[in-house]
């Protein structure tokens, strides 16, 4: 197979060296079936060691690899090097402070993923004796969606409210927590409610839907915040009592 | 220095690190459990397997059977003690990641389906669908959130265990943030750190899975046992190596050569009448005898041949195998709905690693225990069984935090703390050494000649004077390896430090492998010798030993544990 070369602007920072941002021109001689990945990899490899950015599983599903091309944002290991005309333009996540070249600071993301309580809550836990909990294929389809994220923060990236309010929980958190309450297991509901419904919760968010349209693995997490916004209305109004809901 | 003290650390959060950690926090109410990570837990590449877990769930099953499977699938070198507690606690371990939440696939009744798997006689293999992995993976990161005794060091990249008088008391580690080096005090340290596939040029394995806790417990002073024997899975995409899962055969599918025939079936390979849910040693080596007898397929990445699924339709494939379709789609612009997918073997699993007891502790060194891939508990022997390594994460993860616990509890000292602080110091010093290192080697460069080195010695086949040849590459690349420059000197997430120390690791199990390879003068499971093509038991029911020696790599043997199962011929 025959290389093409071709050019890539990625924003390059390194804080001990430089005080600003600023765009660096890269020509990468490409395969035809490369990723954008796969040209950064080829640019720390050959042509400058001092580029950083993470990445791992390079199959779409580890979650390491988000960044913006051209402007939007992308899975770089799920992005093809054919599928863009001309320049090539990489640059970190939106809505993150940078922490150098590619890299973005998460610990926020993580803290807010971890503030919905992510994890199966019950009053009286099951022996694993006692076998499994049965749960239909209809009960599993019901929250399967919102299980599908794999944490790339991508659709922070995209969210407008973020931009403006970053203490928002965004979306993916949302997602999850909502895919916890809807779990024919869990009975938590309660316990998640000020994260989801509180003041940081659901209700900032303005359906621009931009999360869902980012979305690499079709979560649509802004489906669930609608959701959400119509159980947690449920529950405030006390149609739904705000515990168990199964 | 910063000192950072906790009961239990933990060095890696995949499958094994988070069911460890939450194990130690069950296990004793005040436990507090530090764990480091190069990578966030949840990209840690459990996160990639699909296919499934098995565990006995079914009424046509037993724990006999599972063993059995097991122990012939290892060509006879596991343990069978160990064997037994791991079918035994297997199914137990998939009930609770069930109650964790996990979204296993399901009976219209609610029960959790299985599905068949190579080598397993019957379905035993859990799933949700084909991402098991990864909601495994998510399943066991979000519960750890849940005890705030978890504190976790993420990406933070552990470079060396502090043991003095051959007891270990702590690790070393920086955070790629800082590029700060600080030292991690605690009265037992669990390696967890997955597996080194990338010794290799063309792996499933993720960029990270460079044997880093391998040579860790290496070069602290434990052996690294049965290293030889390299998985290599049958059906990778060419070019990128990316894993089409075995379910796809479990679930029906077809391999076939360039004249269409189901070669497996056709001709003599051994695999038996179930020929595509064979084992995985069995149909890779099969795949390349097509390829030699010109029946593969050419294609730009090589020979390979097709995985057939079009049988199965749409509706099938799309609720059991979706991933497989969107890999195939994505990956090489093919619709296994209407089109074969091309496949070749591809590097997939280290069915050897640190030396452990069935609790996971290293004899050798007091107070360190390892788990999953990195430790060879010898449940895999000279072939694992697809689906046996995700629920070994589970069971001895669990089994080694819950030892851990047990002996950090148990009046275990503290630690001679000024000599391990001295030497997380010298670790901090030969760190920025290395970032100003000044040389005229290529790290990327040392990196492809090792992987080519490897392919060519230690592949699917192998010979004495290839095998031969890689030791003597291997030793040389370690030699230039110390000539390497570093580019950027810089602290704050310096990914090129990162790979300078992989690159070492790399060269230690490399090495590890090549130097047991060419001393084992029989086929056994993956490793097949053209020159010695049977199975000696008289020699060879041993496991191979490897042990760091200044002055290069030291090779003795211990017995295999037989207990009830008397080896026999491998037949399918
Ligand atoms: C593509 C693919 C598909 C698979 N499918 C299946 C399947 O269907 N069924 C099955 O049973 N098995 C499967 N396997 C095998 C199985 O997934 C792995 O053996 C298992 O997940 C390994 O888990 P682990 O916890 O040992 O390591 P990993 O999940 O690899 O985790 C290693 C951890 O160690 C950390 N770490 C590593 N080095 C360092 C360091 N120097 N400092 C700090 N931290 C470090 C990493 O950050 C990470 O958190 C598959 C493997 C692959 C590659
Ligand atoms: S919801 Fe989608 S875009 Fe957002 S983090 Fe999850 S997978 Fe990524
Ligand atoms: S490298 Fe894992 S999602 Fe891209």
């Amino acid at each position: 197979m025959e290389t093409q070369t071709r050019k890539f602007e990625i924003l390059r920072y390194r804080p001990e060296e430089q005080s600003e941002p600023e765009f660096r021109s890269y020509e990468v001689p490409c395969m035809p079936d490369w990723v954008v990945l796969d040209a950064l990899n080829a640019i720390k490899d050959d042509i400058d060691p001092t580029l950083s950015h993470r990445w791992s599983c390079r199959m779409g599903v580890c979650g390491s690899c988000g960044m913006l091309v051209n402007g939007r944002p992308v899975l770089t290991c799920a992005a093809f090097v054919r599928d863009y005309e001309g320049t090539i333009r990489v640059e970190p996540l939106s809505n993150f402070p940078i922490v150098r070249d590619l890299v973005v600071e998460l610990d926020d993301f993580v803290h807010k993923i971890q503030s919905v309580k992510p994890w199966i809550v019950r009053k009286l836990e099951k022996d694993v004796e006692q076998g499994e909990y049965r749960q239909s294929p209809a009960q599993l389809e019901e929250f399967k969606q919102f299980s599908m994220c794999i944490n790339c923060a991508l659709c922070y990236a995209a969210c407008p409210v973020l931009a403006s309010e970053p203490d928002f929980v965004g979306p993916a958190a949302i997602a999850l927590g909502h895919r916890y309450n809807l779990d024919s297991r869990d009975e938590g509901n309660a316990e998640r409610y000020d994260a989801m419904h509180g003041h940081n919760g659901v209700w900032s968010c303005s359906y621009a839907n931009e999360c869902s349209q980012v979305c690499p693995k079709h979560v649509d997490p802004a489906m669930a915040v609608n959701q959400a916004k119509l159980t947690g209305a449920l529950q405030w109004t006390g149609i739904l009592p705000k515990k168990s809901m199964t | 220095m910063e000192v950072i003290e906790h009961d239990i650390l933990l060095v890696g959060g995949g499958g094994a690190g988070l069911r460890a950690a939450i194990a130690a926090c069950e296990a004793s109410p005040d436990v507090s459990v530090g764990m480091v990570s190069k990578l966030y837990p949840m990209r840690s590449h459990t996160v990639s397997a699909e296919g499934g877990a098995a565990g006995v769930a079914r009424d046509d099953d037993s724990l006999e059977l599972h063993i059995q499977d097991t122990l012939k699938g290892s060509d006879y070198l596991a343990d069978q003690d160990v064997v037994e507690v791991f079918v035994d606690a297997a199914h137990k371990e998939l009930t609770q990641l069930e109650h964790w939440g996990c979204p296993w696939s399901r009976e219209p009744d609610g029960r959790v389906s299985v599905r068949f798997f190579g080598g397993m006689s019957v379905k035993r293999t859990w799933y949700a669908t084909d991402k098991t992995g990864f909601h495994m993976l998510h399943t066991l990161f979000q519960t750890s959130l849940k005890y705030d005794r978890i504190v976790r060091y993420d990406e933070y990249f552990a470079t060396r265990l502090l043991v003095r008088d051959g007891v270990c008391r702590g690790v070393a580690a920086f955070d790629l943030r800082t590029g700060e080096v600080k030292c991690f005090l605690g009265r037992a340290v669990i390696l967890a750190t997955g597996g080194g596939g990338r010794i290799f040029p063309f792996t499933t394995n993720a960029a990270v899975k460079t044997g880093d806790g391998m040579s860790l417990a290496y070069r602290a002073g434990v052996a690294l046992k049965d290293m030889e024997f390299v998985q290599y899975h049958p059906t990778g995409l060419p070019g990128t190596g990316i894993l089409i899962t075995e379910a796809s055969r479990g679930e029906g599918g077809h391999l076939k050569n360039k004249h269409g025939e189901r070669f497996l079936v056709e001709y003599d390979y051994g695999v038996g009448d179930r020929a595509e849910l064979g084992p995985r040693d069995m149909i890779s080596r099969a795949e390349i005898l097509e390829f030699e007898a010109g029946r593969g397929l050419r294609g730009p990445y090589g020979d390979y041949v097709h995985l057939d699924l079009r049988h199965l339709g749409e509706q099938k494939i799309d609720q059991r195998i979706p991933f497989v379709r969107e890999l195939a789609r994505n990956y090489v612009g093919i619709d296994p709905v209407w089109e074969p997918i091309p496949v070749r073997p591809v590097v997939h699993y280290m069915m050897g690693g640190v030396d452990t007891d069935v609790d996971g502790a290293t004899p050798g060194v007091e107070g360190l225990y390892a788990a999953g891939e990195v430790a060879c508990v010898s449940i895999n022997g000279a072939n694992r069984l697809g689906s046996n390594s995700l629920p070994e994460c589970l069971v001895f993860g669990k089994r080694s935090g819950e030892a851990a616990v047990a002996y950090a509890s148990q009046g275990a000292s503290e630690g001679p703390r000024e000599a391990l602080v001295g030497q997380a110091q010298a670790e901090e010093a030969r760190l920025d050494a290395l970032r100003h290192k000044v040389g005229g080697e290529k790290i990327a460069q040392i990196r492809r000649e090792l992987n080519s080195a490897m392919e060519q010695g230690c592949g699917v086949f192998r010979e004495e004077d290839s095998m031969a040849a890689c030791v003597d590459s291997v030793r040389q690349l370690k030699g230039r390896y110390a000539d390497i420059g570093i580019g950027d000197s810089s602290r704050i997430f310096n990914t090129e430090i990162v790979q300078a120390l992989e690159l070492g690791n790399l060269l230690d199990v490399a090495e590890a492998v090549a130097v047991g390879a060419l001393a084992r003068r029989e086929s056994r499971g993956a490793h097949t010798r053209r020159d010695y093509p049977e199975r000696n038991d008289a020699d060879y029911l041993r496991h191979s030993l490897v042990r760091f020696a200044a002055d290069g790599p030291r090779l003795d043997y211990r017995d295999v544990t037989i207990t009830r199962w008397q080896p026999q011929e491998r037949k399918y």
